[in-house]
């Protein structure tokens, strides 16, 4: 890696974080537009309280204080990366979301790599066969996928998979009780996994087959392609490193995209599938008003958005040579 | 006049002392918990799902039957005086907390009067009655009340009076004691683990005070956040164990009719959920009994009760439940009646303006019953504007009378005392608290009653009092009051004896048995 691209990555570091903390300031405001607030909601789910009640627990979250001296508070922890203590759970915030990143990444990771592997390779068997059968095949069902409601498609894989073939776990991601260890625990949690990563993974299939299929048509009418096939190189190989290879870029746009989203972007799929992640975090956060939690977790999930579009830039000159990164 | 009114004498029998000659041990039961309770520690946090799991670890003096019969726990008898004034109780020796250390009176007074006092927002209401807590001695503890206070007797069970540990609590910040991640009670269940967002885990405790108890050895509390995932939880037999409420009311008559599924409605006689429409008194034309009235007569709520709560449940004729003491059951009935609503409308000359009808954020079944009373409402020419909020909002909106007709719904605490009077007493109106006086009625003769009756002695004098002010309330119409809620707890039909108490589920499984 060349020296410029080494500063270009660190000036975008620098714009990063301030974009992150500009990012921050807003969800601050943003969240307390919502009417209600955490000693509110706590309140309400004990069912009886009075005035006095409340007014502990404001204290003892702060949110007796103004509103600028609390942003003054929250900005300033933030700058010490301490995100505060989740009123809820009275954990910190840092302890609780990192204690739900691994179930997140591994739902959402397994989500990435299947739609991206298996979206590829569809557009590129689709685009090889255009016009023909299995092309038709391809496109019916990413089409289907692309269309179908996420938590509707959860809930008839977990009536058909659980309830009726009693193959698979429909809820949690592992079975608590039977401390298993080794290889039983890891196939304990795969089987857990297969479920909701599919789900959350068809989406995305669908978007990446339909994209590499017209990127991959496209692409194998230029020039360069029927020079390649004049030369008499095999079909397969010019498929594979002709067309693929430069039909890729706007399925790494996507992926980038995707990625983006490897934090935050399960709330349905975590929610029925009771997935202890991050995505279901920030939802019941949402509607318990816990401004901490939530502020921690859109936080993170805007860092790894701005962290992926920089990977994805970087990806692009692995991909096309040409592109260089320059400020 | 009566001597001594003596509390139970035969210590240590519970109301299943028979069905303990077959009942078997071991085994584990999976329970769905929904919401993930906020914390354990059942003396600061009284959510619903805090008291499910945490009665399970922490007691109270008494556990009340189905028919909010006090019976035996750590204390083993009670006395009251001649005049009402003075109550002993005589507490159960060699009962350790789970730590080892030994349960005494200096517990019992430092929870009630130091630390519930502090967090526990309705017990400190009735604390007001209390002149004195003192120990004589390690096994006794007087009460001194400033004057009788007749739902004083319900007052222990464990949602309303759990007992905590004062070696661990004295002196520090409750509310940051490490304690409450890692509760320490006398229950029949200790505190093995809790992953957040997946499942709570007790145990058995083998040093538990009632001999023979309890006999389940392992409970797991699963949290799934969707209520259709709990019925397919349910249904691949991974969940034992649905607590009233966590499922949908679509779904009740699906799963209770599977193979070796069993239903009950026990478990809530001492909360009694009553629902209501709030009106506010204040503006508009719900300010006006007459439309207020109208609002009852123009209700179908047979329709709502077979339809959305599969027959579940009871219409409710005025402010206090049918299970709660002093219920008079000869107040008037609104009946379903067009007719006499669209009367009532065109006397007071209601011009049509519109209402604004809150929806109640707390699953399908509230967001349908909006639909229906809408339905009512718009039949007998109210026009009707439905308003959807969330938790938050929804409180948030009726703390600030910000609203003209919504829903909600309370526990009666088996007295009304406890759980009835906080609604209606016009020096319960404060702005904030959308537990309290929220619509607004102001009835100086009301107040007057309900504050002799929490005090009358006997209790002859407080029912004919509390019949008095259902009479007067009916009339007044301050909410329009819907249904007493039931809440069908649905359970594989392997545990036994579930459900053996006033408070049902919530101190369930220190009795229950599985079935081999």
């Amino acid at each position: 890696m060349s020296v410029q691209t080494l500063i270009y990555i660190a000036g975008r570091l620098v714009k990063g974080a301030m974009v992150l903390l500009v990012i921050a300031i807003f969800n601050f405001f943003l969240i307390r537009m919502a009417p209600g607030d955490p000693a509110q909601v706590m309140a309400g789910e004990a069912g009886a309280t009075d005035e006095i009640f409340l007014q502990q627990l404001r204290e003892q979250f702060g949110l007796d204080q103004p509103l600028y001296y609390q942003l003054w508070i929250y900005v300033s922890n933030l700058l010490q990366f301490d995100m505060g203590i989740t009123y809820r759970q009275q954990m910190p915030v840092f302890d609780l979301i990192m204690d739900r990143m691994p179930a997140t990444l591994l739902l959402t990771g397994a989500a990435f790599a299947l739609s991206l592997l298996l979206g590829v390779l569809a557009g590129v068997v689709a685009a090889a066969k255009h016009r023909k059968f299995m092309d038709s095949v391809i496109t019916v069902a990413a089409l289907i996928f692309y269309a179908t409601p996420l938590f509707w498609l959860a809930m008839m894989a977990a009536l058909f998979f659980s309830v009726y073939l009693e193959w698979l776990p429909s809820f949690g991601m592992q079975t608590v009780g039977e401390n298993l260890t080794g290889w039983e625990k890891i196939k304990d949690i795969g089987l857990h996994l297969i479920l909701p990563a599919t789900t959350l993974g068809l989406f995305f299939t669908a978007v990446y087959a339909r994209m590499t299929r017209t990127s991959m048509i496209e692409t194998s009418r230029l020039d360069f392609v029927k020079t390649a096939k004049a030369k008499g190189m095999k079909p397969s190989r010019v498929t594979t490193h002709h067309v693929l290879r430069n039909a890729l870029l706007p399925v790494v746009t996507l992926a980038g995209l995707q990625a983006g989203q490897l934090i935050g972007g399960a709330v349905l799929t975590e929610t029925v599938f009771a997935w202890p992640g991050i995505g279901r975090l920030m939802f019941e956060a949402l509607f318990q008003r816990d401004y901490n939690l939530l502020l921690g977790v859109f936080f993170i999930s805007s860092a790894m958005v701005v962290l992926f579009n920089l990977v994805t830039d970087v990806i692009y000159c692995v991909v096309d040579p040409r592109i260089e990164l320059s400020k | 006049m009566k001597k001594l009114m003596m509390g139970a004498v035969i210590a240590c029998l519970p109301f299943t002392a028979n069905v303990y000659a077959q009942a078997q041990d071991g085994g584990t039961i999976n329970v769905v918990v929904q919401p993930e309770p906020p914390s354990l520690m059942i003396g600061m946090y009284s959510n619903a799902t805090t008291q499910q799991v945490g009665g399970n670890i922490f007691e109270g003096l008494m556990r009340y039957d189905k028919d909010l019969v006090p019976h035996p726990l750590l204390a083993t008898s009670w006395e009251n005086s001649a005049d009402g004034k003075t109550w002993t109780f005589h507490l159960k020796e060699g009962v350790v907390w789970h730590d080892g250390k030994p349960f005494t009176s200096a517990d019992v007074v430092f929870s009630i009067d130091k630390l519930l006092r502090e967090t526990n927002a309705r017990l400190r209401t009735s604390l007001e009655f209390v002149e004195s807590i003192t120990a004589p001695d390690d096994y006794t503890v007087v009460f001194q009340l400033k004057q009788p206070f007749g739902p004083f007797i319900r007052l222990f069970e464990v949602g309303t009076t759990p007992m905590l540990p004062k070696h661990i609590y004295e002196g520090t910040d409750y509310k940051l004691n490490p304690a409450n991640h890692h509760p320490i009670g006398t229950g029949p269940f200790v505190f093995k683990e809790w992953q957040k967002g997946s499942f709570i885990h007790l145990a058995k405790n083998e040093n538990y005070h009632v001999q023979g108890l309890p006999h389940i050895e392992e409970l797991y509390w699963h949290v799934i956040p969707d209520a259709a995932s709990r019925s397919v939880a349910f249904e691949t037999g991974k969940i034992d164990v649905l607590p009233g409420g966590s499922v949908e009311n679509f779904d009740v008559p699906r799963l209770s009719e599977l193979d070796n599924v069993c239903v009950t409605t026990d478990g809530w006689e001492f909360f009694s959920p009553h629902a209501w429409l709030w009106l506010n008194n204040r503006q508009g034309p719900t300010a006006d009994k007459r439309f207020r009235q109208a609002v009852m007569y123009a209700m179908d709520r047979e329709f709502a009760k077979s339809v959305l709560w599969n027959d579940y449940g009871k219409i409710a004729k005025g402010p206090v439940g049918s299970k709660t003491t002093f219920f008079d059951e000869s107040i008037p009935d609104y009946e379903y009646n067009p007719k006499k609503a669209k009367a009532l409308l065109e006397d007071m000359g209601y011009d049509g303006s519109p209402v604004r009808l809150m929806a109640m954020p707390y699953g399908e079944t509230w967001q349908r019953w909006t639909e229906v009373i809408k339905q009512n409402l718009e039949d007998v020419g109210i026009k009707t504007k439905i308003v959807s909020t969330d938790v938050a909002g929804w409180n948030q909106k009726i703390a600030d009378w910000d609203y003209d007709i919504s829903f909600t719904y309370l526990y009666q605490y088996g007295d009304p005392a406890l759980g009835v009077s906080r609604t209606y007493l016009s020096s319960n109106i404060a702005k904030g608290s959308p537990w309290n006086n929220a619509e607004g009625y102001v009835n100086k003769q009301i107040d007057q009653w309900f504050n002799e009756a929490a005090v009358a002695f006997p209790d002859t004098k407080r029912e004919e009092l509390y019949s008095k002010i259902q009479h007067q309330i009916v009339e007044d119409v301050p909410v329009a009051w819907l249904m007493e809620l039931e809440f069908p707890t649905i359970y594989n039909c392997k545990v036994q004896n579930l459900v053996d108490s006033a408070i049902g589920i919530n101190d369930a499984f220190g009795t229950a048995w599985i079935k081999q």
